[in-house]
């Protein structure tokens, strides 16, 4: 347990270089090293899905990957989706069709959302329940929340357009 | 209704309005402040050694290796808590619960020694440093057995105490229900459990409990739904001067009950920061979050309706065997034993009605939280609405015209229920009539005939609840004494702009839009220019907190009788610039106008400004601010009819809820988006509870449903789509009309799933499966039936 692992990781942008344990998860590399807490912990059986995060742009479960896993890649948590433009739509489409209540699952369901959305612009409702369905969210029955992927799904494709 | 002004008011957020939420700024820029996201200096970490038992003598508890392991400050036991007479707390219900177990083990996960560590991760490795010799002993898992004569008996640490048995309570006239059911030409019967489950809120329970030396102040970040009780608490148990101490409950991820009660963890992690100096994080494990925090239901409940051969209804029996588990940890005002179970007679006109409900110990988890729930209404409505399809059943009267003809009228209102209830308003008839045409039922009737000829599976459910919400009542509700009464503070600033603080505490239900929406509307300033605030006692008014829907029926009356208080004053001030007298205005939207002169004005802005004047009327003080402590005088009894449709498939027994229409009637609606939303999630939560939730033991006590992998909460795989209709039937005493609308879906969809599926298998002779209804359980019960194939 001594010996410690050097890595350098991409949080939102920026490069970060830290000294850890070699089993540290990167949900705590993220939450305790870096400081960035919109990353949530609901489950130990990577089951929950409020910890996800991209990892070069890919959905992953943060409790499920180990931080060393993460050298030299780039990280991306709910933190880095809002930009110098504004927030990101998939962010305007949560508040807009009330996406959520008590806000724990958000970050982690709006990340897996806009990994969606990168891959299937526009995705059906069936395939946006079943994208989501590792994210669980125990205040809004989901209904809302795929409301919300269909207005960003609309919004980008309008910006696009 | 004392006043009309709040649904009509027409500024900006007001009440009807749906504004979006001023919350979600934050959560959905990560920058929600949930208690596991507190990180301060200095601070130490704790993890929680559990019984693998279930029921086990201790003979010895060895931490030495613990102790020499890597950044292992302190390992606490129950014997180091007996010197600061912490080893037992006092449990919501009036029981004592081991904080960390010295004599015995009596569930498996219980405390038995916190360890206190650099790092979290030091803290869990140090759990395999802890050796405790047990001598196990014979395990109670099943209630029943638990009132045995030679049950081994749980609590020895009780004085004197034999058996397992911890209340009787009876409720309603026995020898009238006894005459009823004598009287009768049916009766129903139903043997049935309410399963053991979890509320599972996506953030688990946890503190960081931070003492000050220097000041001698203890602050406690809690998950807390009611932060100012838990302060009392603190006081009273720990012996904490209730001023040197704080408890801040920040954002908080869910809670639906399980956050109500104080469990060992809080107590330790806060007697670790007193006694080391410094902060101590404690935060669950999912895991520990199913195995040892406050379980719900668990009601093993015997029903009997009396009913004529024309289905009407005459009486009502319950009998429960309340599964408490190993400490009686109930969440429910303390003059309840079962909570509100005797709100058993629901929606209907029963002239008699009786119940008796026992609670019991068995080696499991400690609890009988009200999940989303007003302390047992849950299982009062599981049962009736269970026996009056059942009655549908039996009569071949349909199932919607059975309960037509038993509803308590809207001329009955209020309405004194059998067993003791004011029922404050309700129109059950228009519901229903709402929720037929919504589902098309007389079609879907027509359908299901034609499939059966065809040999297909289809079934019709309806669940036509009442509801007790707003505890409340402080002359029938208290906890530990404190009178459930609930508070608003309200302070504008002299622009016009201010803040309300609430002694009740969100934890996802939009308060700080909702509560700043009734000011709007009784003030008449825009609600986004009122910040709300809540969950930190040292800058909020006292409340007994937020659970059993009882936010908006006590704090959001005290939220809108504090801003009458203010528009009073701002008349006075009206009046006074307008030189008139306060009785020749007229107040609309925000405006004050003197009666027959419209153009003869002034803004409440203007008068909040002039009260920081000079020059107030004759002995005003200056300030635009006041507080209202709200004792509510009866409870609010939102209703509805919600109905399921079904296709069960015969050869897999797979559900597959096709359609669910919801009414609800949750009187006035404030932020009509956010109350759907409610509905929404309620429901979810009421399709896992009927159809996936279960927490259970085996013969050993061992728990099963202790992660996320076997505990299966609905994903957006499987969660139903919900039709919702809605109507409103006002309450008559509360200051703005409204109900509450929180807990209804959860309390009123179960039985809905469970008669939709029984409504499908009723023509093979199946009157009843228990809850949760998986593929396995219905295709078994066919197969019973001589359906299905092995």
């Amino acid at each position: 347990m001594s010996s410690k692992a050097q890595i350098t990781v991409t949080l939102n942008g920026e490069e970060h270089e830290a000294l850890i344990e070699p089993r540290t998860l990167l949900v705590q590399l993220i939450r305790e090293t870096l400081h960035e807490t919109g990353t949530h912990i609901g489950c130990d059986t990577s089951s929950c899905g409020a910890c996800t995060v991209l990892l070069d742009g890919r959905p992953v479960k943060s409790c499920t990957i180990l931080a060393v896993q993460a050298n030299g890649r780039q990280v991306k948590t709910v933190e880095g989706l809002e930009t110098a433009d504004g927030l990101h739509p998939v962010q305007q489409g949560f508040k807009e069709e009330h996406g959520l209540q008590c806000g724990y699952c958000t970050p982690g369901m709006m990340m897996t959302s806009v990994a969606l959305l990168e891959e299937n612009p526009d995705p059906s409702e069936d395939e946006i329940r079943k994208a989501i369905s590792g994210n669980l969210c125990r205040c809004t029955g989901y209904v809302n929340i795929i409301k919300a992927v269909q207005y960003a799904a609309k919004q980008q494709q309008g910006v696009g357009a | 209704m004392s006043s009309n002004l709040a649904t009509e008011s027409t500024v900006a957020g007001a009440i009807g309005q749906s504004p979006k939420r001023i919350e979600d700024d934050r959560f959905i820029r990560g920058k929600g402040n949930y208690v596991d996201d507190v990180q301060l200096p200095g601070m130490l970490f704790m993890a929680i050694y559990r019984s693998p038992f279930a029921h086990a003598t201790i003979n010895s508890i060895d931490c030495s290796r613990a102790l020499a392991m890597p950044g292992v400050l302190a390992c606490i036991t129950g014997k180091d808590l007996e010197a600061h007479k912490l080893a037992w707390m006092p449990t919501l219900a009036g029981d004592t619960q081991a904080v960390l177990a010295t004599d015995k083990v009596r569930f498996q996960g219980q405390e038995v020694v916190a360890i206190i560590a650099k790092s979290q991760a030091q803290a869990v490795d140090a759990i395999e440093g802890i050796d405790v010799d047990y001598d196990p002993l014979p395990v109670v898992v099943d209630p029943k057995r638990a009132l045995e004569a030679d049950a081994p008996v749980i609590r020895s640490d009780l004085e004197g105490k034999t058996d397992n048995h911890i209340f009787t309570w009876e409720s309603g006239d026995a020898d009238a229900t006894d005459r009823a059911f004598r009287d009768a030409d049916i009766v129903i019967s139903l043997d049935t459990l309410y399963p053991r489950i979890h509320p599972a809120p996506m953030e688990t329970c946890g503190c960081v409990s931070d003492y000050n030396k220097a000041t001698g102040k203890m602050t406690v970040h809690l998950t807390s739904q009611a932060p100012h009780a838990h302060r009392t608490l603190f006081a009273l148990v720990a012996g904490l001067p209730e001023h040197k101490i704080r408890i801040i409950s920040p954002d908080v991820g869910g809670g639906f009950g399980n956050k109500v009660p104080i469990y060992p963890g809080y107590v330790v992690a806060t007697a670790a920061s007193l006694l080391i100096g410094k902060p101590v994080k404690w935060i669950e494990s999912r895991s520990e979050n199913l195995i040892s925090t406050g379980f719900a239901r668990d009601y093993h409940m015997s029903g009997e309706l009396a009913a004529t051969k024309d289905g009407k209804m005459l009486g009502l029996r319950a009998n429960v065997l309340a599964d408490h588990g190993a400490f009686n940890a109930q969440a429910a005002p303390t003059k309840w034993p079962a909570g509100f179970f005797n709100i058993a007679t629901g929606s209907y006109d029963l002239p008699a009605a009786y119940c008796k409900v026992e609670g019991v110990y068995t080696n499991k988890a400690p609890g009988g939280v009200a999940y989303r729930c007003s302390f047992r209404v849950t299982e009062a409505a599981y049962l009736i609405e269970r026996l009056v399809d059942n009655l549908a059943h039996k009569t071949g009267i349909d199932a919607a015209e059975l309960r037509k003809l038993n509803f308590i009228q809207p001329e009955q209102f209020p309405y004194r229920s059998p067993m003791g209830w004011e029922y404050d308003s309700g129109d059950y008839d228009k519901a229903m009539d709402i929720a037929l045409e919504l589902v098309e039922y007389k079609a879907l009737r027509k359908e299901q005939a034609e499939k059966r000829e065809r040999g297909e599976v289809m079934g019709i459910g309806f669940s036509s609840f009442t509801e007790i919400v707003g505890a409340g009542m402080s002359k029938i509700c208290d906890i530990a004494g404190l009178a459930m009464i609930d508070s608003a503070e309200l302070r504008i600033h002299p622009t016009g702009k201010g803040v309300l603080k609430l002694g009740v505490q969100s934890q996802g239900q939009g308060h700080e839009t909702t509560f700043a929406q009734i000011v709007a509307s009784e003030l008449g300033i825009p609600s986004t220019d009122i910040v709300v605030e809540h969950g930190d006692t040292d800058h909020t008014p006292y409340g007994l907190g937020t659970y059993a829907s009882r936010s908006t029926p006590t704090g959001g009356a005290a939220t809108a009788i504090v801003a009458r208080k203010l528009r009073e004053k701002g008349r006075q001030i009206a009046a006074h610039m307008l030189e008139c007298a306060p009785d020749d205005l007229e107040f609309d939207s925000g405006t004050f106008s003197v009666k027959g002169s419209p153009d003869r004005t002034k803004t409440i802005q203007e008068c909040i400004f002039k009260a920081y004047q000079p020059e107030l009327p004759e002995g005003m003080e200056n300030g635009f601010e006041d507080v209202t402590y709200y004792d509510a005088p009866e409870m609010t009894y939102p209703f509805g009819t919600y109905i399921c449709v079904v296709d069960v498939d015969k050869g897999t027994g797979e559900v597959k809820v096709r359609k669910f229409v919801a009414v609800d009637d949750c009187g006035t609606r404030i932020n009509p988006m956010i109350v759907d939303g409610q509905i929404h999630g309620g429901l979810t939560q009421g399709f896992g509870t009927a159809m996936m939730e279960l927490i259970s033991f085996d013969e050993d006590g061992n728990c099963f449903g202790s992660n996320f992998m076997d505990y299966l909460i609905p994903t957006a795989v499987e969660s139903p789509h919900w039709t919702l209709g809605e109507c409103t039937t006002p309450s008559p005493h509360h200051p703005i009309g409204a109900k509450g609308i929180g807990e209804s879906p959860t309390v009123g969809s179960p039985q809905a799933f469970v008669n939709a599926v029984v409504d499908a298998l009723t023509p093979f002779g199946i009157t009843n499966i228990d809850m949760p209804l998986s593929s396995h359980k219905v295709w078994k019960a066919l197969r019973d039936a001589g359906v299905s194939d092995d």
